[in-house]
């Protein structure tokens, strides 16, 4: 088991002949993800890596039954291309692009509220089963088929988390990068719960950093609904304030966006933190030994 | 992107929010020529910076002759004006706003920005104006109320009747908030701004409401939807280094340390400052060379660490998933060649082609010090820089 994605799930590219579509999507056939196609406006009917190319979505996911769909098309258009995977059925919708406008993702957000429909990001390596299926930006050669789930805002993170885990023999259920930006999709908590219910992954590695609540919703979500055990690393204990997300988020949150503000909420949910992002696999490896 | 008081007030006033008699000034000779076309007996001079803060800070004066508005320009202009906000380093004046001061029988506070949690535009609004709002959410969360907006309707009227009644206004002034928060709402969405403030929303002696202060912040991101944002943009209030940085795609804040940090991924490169604060040291600077550091990129990273003299060692902590190390460890030598680097370099590599990366490293007869994990990365950094 796994979550979110298995060797079976179908997958499309929109963005499919750009060089970075093509780059990723070469790396992901490699990797023995089941690419069935792509979308680029404009070059429906043509094929590109020996996969037919759509002009639209929903042409993509009639011909091909595509259930899943990366995006890297560019910051302007990406809201308009997660939208498009949504209206045509997608349910898992990985977007990679960085920099979409805040006001852009508050419309995703609205459109999607309430509906079945998953997104991954954006601003984010994606999702990978390791020995199964990759989406997304993250090195394959790096992982190993195991035990441990990972949820990370960061993608550089994520890649430290799985080097550890899988150098100690623990590998990896599902490693799920949610992204960096103040607007996503899916969140810590609803990762979690995932994990919480996949018999393959018996301890999850969580890393967060400074700024917005999530971390925060996820201490109370993991207090009350998870009993594996949890590691979790806050990036940005160190970061000046106010650098970086201006006054917003900070007034909102009240103290709650800080590093320290994080740990002391997760340490009181149980959570085992660790200060150093080298720590996250020894501690993990400690606590399946244990 | 920050927006200047004047900035905010003149685009505020354009969507009807009623703001004081006031002109900018970006020469002593324009402020004594704004004050002289407004009028007495008296004026405020108030310092244009991106910071809060301005009024304990001296940078906000009442004054009550034109030569007194000359004396406050020439005190103000062309220096740096250090607030609770700016950091010991201050924030250069290069403009001035003239206003025409306001008879204010009461201030309130009011705000519209993102709320990232409910995905939502949301005013934020307190009785007492003026007031230092983060220190407020934190003390007394309970004095900031939250009117969030339904993107199924937009703002509607009812909001602000609500909020208006709840603090008192009369039926006039609960017409005029209406106005203001419409106008706050046409503006967010017209600029793609984070966030529209009010600080402070005045009642003025007369009964009538207006924007005493206003901040504004588009996203950088929708920037380059919005043309009119070049004129708005002011280098005068960025650090040099963050400007030339940006032109380089490379993403850089300057810090107080001496460990100069070059590092792949954001979330990496706010750990990397982490580590070496846990270690006992103290980070130069944040910096994310981004995924797919060219050997260019590293070069023009090298040289903005090297320009802060401050800096007494350099950390490279490069993750490698799709950047190869051997390319990234060519990118390094190429750069060290060509910048001349007289420091201390510790280097630590990982993942997709790590042994070539290093042995390139060894075999390039540079003076780099190999570090083998984070750990042992930030101890050997923190020991370089104590020399």
């Amino acid at each position: 088991m796994s979550i979110l994605l298995s060797r079976d799930t179908p997958i499309i590219c929109q963005g499919f002949t750009g060089k970075q579509g093509t780059f990723h999507s070469q790396q992901a056939i490699a990797y023995g993800s089941r690419m069935v196609g792509g979308v680029t406006p404009g070059k429906g009917g043509s094929r590109h890596l020996d996969l037919p190319v759509f002009d639209t979505v929903v042409d993509a996911v009639r011909e091909t039954g595509a259930e899943a769909s990366v995006i890297y098309v560019p910051s302007p258009f990406a809201a308009d291309a997660i939208i498009e995977a949504a209206a045509a059925g997608i349910e898992l919708i990985v977007c990679i692009t960085e920099g979409i406008p805040v006001h852009d993702m508050l419309m995703v957000k609205h459109y999607l509220a309430g509906s079945s429909v998953r997104l991954i990001g954006p601003n984010c390596p994606g999702i990978i089963t390791p020995g199964q299926s990759k989406i997304g930006i993250m090195p394959g050669s790096i992982h190993r088929s195991g035990k441990v789930g990972i949820v990370s805002r960061s993608g550089t993170l994520t890649y430290e988390a799985v080097e550890q885990t899988t150098r100690l023999g623990l590998g990896q259920s599902t490693c799920v990068g949610i992204g960096g930006d103040p607007l996503i999709g899916m969140s810590f908590v609803e990762v979690l719960a995932l994990f919480e219910a996949d018999p393959q992954t018996e301890l999850i590695i969580m890393v967060g950093e400074i700024g917005g609540r999530m971390e925060e919703e996820a201490a109370q979500f993991i207090q009350s609904q998870v009993r594996k055990p949890v590691v979790a690393f806050i990036a940005g204990s160190t970061a000046p304030k106010g650098k970086r997300m201006g006054h917003a988020g900070a007034i909102i949150d009240g103290n709650a966006g800080t590093a320290a503000a994080k740990y002391a909420v997760l340490e009181a949910a149980g959570v085992h933190c660790v200060h150093s992002p080298a720590e996250l696999g020894a501690r993990a490896a400690a606590l399946l030994e244990g | 992107m920050n927006l200047h008081e004047y900035q905010a007030k003149r685009l505020l006033a354009e969507e009807g929010v009623p703001v004081p008699r006031a002109i900018p000034a970006f020469s002593v000779k324009e402020a004594v020529n704004q004050a002289r076309e407004l009028g007495g007996p008296a004026w405020v001079v108030k310092a244009q910076v991106h910071a809060g803060g301005r009024g304990k800070a001296g940078g906000v004066r009442v004054v009550h002759s034109v030569a007194a508005v000359e004396k406050a320009a020439q005190e103000l202009l062309g220096k740096r004006l250090v607030t609770a906000q700016t950091g010991s380093q201050g924030q250069h004046v290069a403009a001035l706003l003239i206003e025409e001061p306001s008879s204010i029988a009461r201030e309130l506070y009011l705000a519209l920005l993102v709320d990232r949690g409910q995905a939502r535009m949301t005013f934020l609004a307190t009785r007492e104006g003026g007031v230092d709002i983060e220190e407020l959410a934190a003390t007394r969360p309970e004095a900031l109320i939250k009117l969030v907006v339904d993107p199924r309707s937009g703002f509607l009227p009812f909001q602000a009747r609500q909020l208006g009644f709840q603090f008192g206004l009369d039926a006039s002034q609960v017409q005029q908030l209406t106005r203001i928060m419409q106008g706050m709402y046409r503006l967010a969405l017209k600029l793609d701004a984070l966030m529209v403030e009010i600080n402070p929303l005045v009642v003025t002696s007369d009964g009538r409401l207006l924007a005493l202060d206003a901040k504004l912040v588009m996203d950088d991101n929708a920037l380059y939807r919005h043309p009119e944002s070049d004129e708005l943009f002011d280098s005068t209030q960025q650090d040099g280094r963050e400007i030339t940085a940006r032109q380089f795609g490379l993403n850089y804040i300057s810090l107080d340390g001496n460990i100069g940090c070059m590092v792949n991924g954001a979330g990496l490169a706010m750990a990397t400052m982490d580590m070496i604060k846990l270690h006992g040291g103290e980070p130069a600077n944040f910096l994310d060379v981004g995924g797919g550091a060219a050997a260019d990129k590293v070069t023009q990273a090298f040289k903005l660490i090297l320009s802060d003299t401050r800096v007494k060692a350099i950390l490279v902590n490069i993750f490698g998933g799709i950047t190869r190390c051997d390319l990234l460890a060519e990118g390094i030598i190429q750069a060290a060649a060509e910048v001349g680097i007289h420091l201390p370099v510790v280097v630590r590599l990982e993942g997709t082609r790590k042994e070539e990366g290093m042995a390139l490293l060894q075999e390039s007869g540079l003076s780099l010090i190999t570090a083998d994990g984070l750990t042992d990365a930030a101890v050997k950094a923190v020991a370089a820089a104590q020399g």
